[in-house]
């Protein structure tokens, strides 16, 4: 017996999204069961089913120097312009 | 009883059986996902012999529930296969297997014929039947060296010829009425005052 993960698309043009796993003693049973689990009250309009050795994890994800303006939500200029502000010795014109 | 109420009925109660019989292996199939997709193929049985029952109640003017539960057990039409108690799984997989061949074969037939309601209504049931043929034939190939799965078929293959052919039907196993009781018994039990 082997895991399949599920993908399923719930309608045409969106993302395939990972909706649970099955176990199965081969491919046609992962199929079958994926079929029955995951599409046949009409939820899905696509599934992928893939066998979970064939699934890569990635987990380490290393940012020792701290470069968060890498990262789309991180880079807080707000912070920095206020401490450069100070060192200057000038303040945010209030009128902008 | 017309002929096609005839038929009907004998379809119905094949399929009620059956679906009867697969359930019993919900809770304690193989494994956990074949529990569910067994399960699964019993209630599809149960819905096509719901639809089938319909069809023949207006004919017979009843219901579908009456046809289902009231009749005694040697009034009902059920081939021997169906009603055979197969508390080992090879068995059931080789009843299963034999079943959904000679039900492709019939319902094969009833698309072909002239009376539109009856062609629709197996179209229907076809589309569902489909699956449960994949899942007959994969089990099939993943059994058909099993010395114990190729004696489950010869014992039972003489059985699956009445399916697709009600006139070779010619009594019933005691099985039946056991069952019967069963199947029955909550019906049966109905409180005084109440309606179903």
């Amino acid at each position: 017996m082997a895991i399949w993960e599920v993908f399923r698309q719930e309608r045409k043009g969106q993302p395939l999204q990972h909706a649970g796993s099955v176990v199965a003693p081969d491919e046609r049973f992962a199929d079958w069961y994926a079929r029955e689990q995951y599409g046949r009250r009409g939820e899905s309009v696509a599934l992928w089913v893939v066998p979970r050795e064939a699934v890569h994890t990635i987990e380490d994800f290393v940012d020792e120097l701290h470069r968060n303006y890498h990262r789309v939500d991180g880079y807080p200029l707000k912070e920095k312009l206020k401490e450069a502000r100070e060192r200057a010795g000038t303040t945010a014109s209030r009128d902008r | 009883m017309s002929e096609r109420a005839q038929l009907l009925l004998a379809i119905a109660d094949d399929e009620l059986v059956l679906g009867w019989r697969d359930s019993e292996w919900t809770g304690i199939a193989p494994f956990l996902e074949e529990d569910v997709a067994f399960s699964s193929i019993a209630q599809n049985e149960i819905g096509h012999a719901r639809a089938l029952y319909e069809l023949a109640a207006r004919d017979l003017g009843t219901t579908a529930d009456e046809l289902a539960f009231d009749r005694k057990p040697e009034e009902y039409r059920c081939a021997q296969l169906v009603e055979l108690r197969l508390p080992d799984w090879e068995r059931t997989i080789a009843r299963h297997y034999l079943y959904e061949a000679a039900d492709a074969d019939r319902l094969g037939r009833l698309k072909a014929s002239d009376d539109e309601e009856l062609a629709g209504l197996a179209a229907k049931i076809d589309r569902e039947e489909v699956y449960h043929r994949m899942h007959a034939e994969m089990w099939f190939d993943r059994l058909k060296d099993e010395p114990r799965f190729a004696t489950a078929l010869d014992e039972l293959r003489p059985l699956a010829a009445a399916i697709s052919d009600p006139g070779l039907r010619n009594g019933h196993t005691p099985e039946l009425a056991e069952l019967w009781e069963v199947m029955t018994e909550v019906r049966r039990s109905q409180p005084a005052g109440t309606t179903w």
